[in-house]
């Protein structure tokens, strides 16, 4: 008890700013943040002096103006004629959807590569870690690239289902795979399918109310109920009857050859495809060490206490590992899908038109607004990554240890 | 993300902030090199050749100004630039010089702050087909894909003459021209539209060039000129003056091959005037007496470098069409050396 600091003493004086430990570190906040301030106002300052020299304004009343350009993935309604700020909103929609098939693709193709790393099997292991080894290692720009001219160049173009012995031909009649992208047959809904959708989604609801009902009987009676065949026959049942009973109300248009393309269907186009594709196997390949990562990182303990409780092997990495692990995956994995979303920018290489390639590109080039375009793009791409790390925050709160 | 937001600000204010002397002439002049964009790639108006030299008509244009100003065609460093990067380019002072098959437009001009100083190169915009597809006229493209080069005044012409003659497409955008390339090859697209000097330029690239019909019709005015920053007067002046240096010296029958002579002097005060044996025309750009005699030794006339570069000779083979002297039935005009 002999280092007991002197009281503090009763009047403050300027020199305490630096000397007493108590304020130093406000001091030295205060004068950093004082700098940093100064710093950007030196540069916005430098920005706005030199573009009125440069006889230029900030301005971003291009937004309201008419694009003039087309764009040929729209999910919302677009023509020449729309704003340019419709333009960006379909550059939204268009980096939205890549990204979400794109996470979602690299999240099933990085989970089971992350197991299969860890399999037995030597043969198994070695090509899984040659995957991850090539595919994290070369950029993801090459791939995007590489995928793009393998799929121009390797499957037929409409020309070659012309003609009376054509060099291609459509999968069963109704699924045309081209080197412009897939064609696949569009459902149209008439007026009853509206009973046929609804019945579907209860019959969903059905198996989760199932699932949720057995797993309540195993827990409190110790009641084994199997779930796989029925939750088979609730999805798919239900509304084959309900179809057929309403005298099909949904029928498809299959896409067929007339002029310069197929029309009607679906149409998946191929920069969509190689964008997706390239970004999906590139992510996979971390996310497959991150899956790999966190299931090493739970115990062995935890798995011989499992074993030696008599659970099968599929069981202990589904109830036991799985669990456990997904605590040490989720914040990583939370990266990789902000990494694909911002990856995702490279579309204008395969032409593909996201957020980059509207507002970023065409928008930029023709108004010639740089500034304001590339400002309003990371706006754009800060909200989008917040909020996707927003939702993934949820559910790690949700799998994270519960301390009580 | 406060923070990541003010980043990028200070990238773009940094950006700036290392741009836009007023006094061009004198940088180049002091660096002893001009700093010229061009395209990234194209047959006959800019692409690197077999030695790995660039060599084009707009790489001529090029090395002109860089004879004029600092007597020697070479040092020239030429900067590819494609449709969306070469604005940002010039504005930012990474060139001094743009001359890349730009469309002179009213907002390019007025509101992105530039000055084209004249035109080199009257365009229109077309299309070519592959001839297999049995196209005859633009107006029987309903449903075609259509690859097109984005940031580009062609993007928006498509868009018009489409919704105009109430035909649908499909739009493929593209970088550059190279990459087009395949993508018309293979038949990702059937049809490829740009400047139809492009379009001739890029058909004479492939291997049957004889597979491929260029459209009829021209949908669009596309005036091609070199352009400079908005407000450094004399160096724009400079690039202008050696342009109609260029193109008058077509006109007064001033060649690569006869200018030595001619520059011991001529009875025609014109042609002293422009190659500085009469009157101060070279002093009054802030150059030398001799700065035109240099720019028409560097590439030939403008006659010449159609000629040796997209002419009907060449495997590019464009008539001179629009591109003729005035006093041949084209637009070629250059203003008076007086």
């Amino acid at each position: 008890m002999s280092s007991i600091s002197d009281p503090p003493s009763g009047s403050f004086q300027l020199s305490m700013l630096i000397n007493d430990t108590r304020y130093r570190s406000y001091t030295f906040q205060f004068v950093a943040l004082l700098l940093l301030i100064m710093a950007f106002a030196y540069l916005g300052y430098n920005l706005i002096s030199n573009l009125q020299a440069a006889g230029l304004n900030i301005s971003y009343q291009f937004l309201g103006e008419p694009a003039g350009y087309d764009i040929n993935q729209t999910l919302i309604p677009y023509t020449s004629q729309s704003t340019h700020w419709q333009a960006s909103l379909v550059g939204v929609l268009n980096t939205l959807l890549v990204a979400l098939l794109g996470c979602l693709m690299a999240t099933i193709i990085g989970v089971v590569v992350g197991v299969l790393r860890l399999s037995n099997n030597w043969l198994v292991r070695q090509l899984m870690s040659v995957y991850v080894e090539i595919f994290r290692n070369v950029p993801v720009l090459i791939w995007i690239l590489i995928i793009m001219a393998i799929f121009v160049a390797v499957l037929p173009q409409p020309r070659d289902f012309r003609g009376d012995d054509p060099e291609a031909t459509m999968v069963l009649g109704a699924f045309a795979f081209t080197g412009r992208g897939f064609y696949s047959p569009a459902p149209i809904f008439g007026p009853l399918s509206g009973i046929v959708i609804a019945v579907f989604l209860a019959s969903i609801a059905g198996i989760f109310a199932l699932r949720s009902y057995a797993k309540k009987a195993l827990f409190d009676r110790g009641q084994v109920i199997k779930t796989f065949w029925p939750s088979v026959a609730i999805f798919f049942l239900p509304t084959i009857i309900v179809y057929f009973v309403l005298g099909r109300p949904i029928t498809l248009e299959y896409p067929a050859l007339t002029g310069f393309n197929f029309q009607g269907g679906i149409f998946m186009r191929n920069s969509l495809i190689s964008l997706w594709f390239a970004l999906s196997i590139y992510t996979a390949a971390f996310i497959a060490e991150n899956v790999r990562a966190g299931i090493l990182a739970v115990s062995k303990g935890q798995t011989e206490a499992a074993a030696s409780l008599g659970l099968r092997p599929g069981r202990i990495m589904n109830l036991v590992v799985l669990p456990q692990a997904l605590r040490v995956i989720v914040p990583p994995l939370i990266s990789q899908y902000l990494n694909l979303t911002k990856n995702s920018s490279l579309a204008i290489a395969v032409g593909y038109m996201d957020l980059t390639g509207t507002l970023g590109g065409i928008t930029l080039n023709q108004t010639g607004r740089a500034i304001e375009a590339i400002f309003l793009l990371m706006l754009f791409y800060l909200a989008i990554s917040l909020a996707i790390s927003a939702i993934m925050n949820v559910y790690n709160n949700s799998v994270r240890l519960k301390e009580r | 993300m406060k923070k990541l937001a003010t980043l990028g600000v200070m990238t773009a204010a940094g950006l700036s902030a290392g741009a836009v002397s007023a006094a061009t002439l004198d940088d180049v002049m002091a660096r002893g090199q001009l700093n010229c964009g061009v395209t990234t790639g194209l047959v006959g108006f800019a692409a690197p050749n077999a030695n790995g030299e660039w060599d084009g008509f707009d790489v001529g244009v090029c090395r002109a100004v860089a004879a004029a100003v600092l007597g020697d065609p070479t040092a020239v460093e030429f900067v590819p630039t494609t449709g969306k990067t070469r604005f940002t380019a010039l504005a930012s002072g990474e060139i001094d010089l743009l001359a890349r098959n730009t469309t002179w437009t009213f907002s390019r001009d007025v509101d992105l702050g530039f000055e084209f100083v004249g035109i080199n190169y009257y365009d229109g915009q077309g299309f070519m087909v592959p001839k297999e597809l049995g196209v005859s006229s633009a107006k029987e493209l309903d449903g075609a894909t259509v690859c097109i080069q984005t940031g580009t005044t062609t993007e928006l012409n498509l868009a018009d003459y489409f919704r105009k003659n109430n035909l649908d497409y499909e739009p493929v955008p593209i970088e550059t021209n190279s990459e087009a390339q395949p993508l018309y090859l293979e038949g990702a697209c059937d049809v490829y539209t740009t400047d139809s000097s492009g379009l001739a330029a890029t058909r004479a690239a492939f291997e049957n060039p004889g597979d491929h019909v260029i459209l009829p019709e021209i949908i669009s005015k596309e005036p091609l000129g070199p352009l400079v920053r908005h407000g450094d007067n004399e160096w724009g002046d400079v690039a202008r003056w050696t342009l109609n240096a260029l193109i008058a010296a077509e006109e007064l029958g001033v060649t690569s091959a006869n200018i030595d002579e001619l520059a011991s002097g001529t009875n025609s005060p014109e042609i002293n005037r422009l190659l500085g044996t009469e009157g101060t025309l070279g002093d009054m750009l802030g150059l030398d007496a001799d700065w035109a005699v240099r720019a028409i030794k560097a590439g030939g006339n403008y006659g010449e470098l159609f000629e040796k570069n997209i002419g009907e000779n060449t495997p590019i083979g464009l008539a001179r069409g629009l591109n003729a002297q005035w006093t041949d039935g084209g637009l070629l005009y250059a203003p008076p050396f007086r």
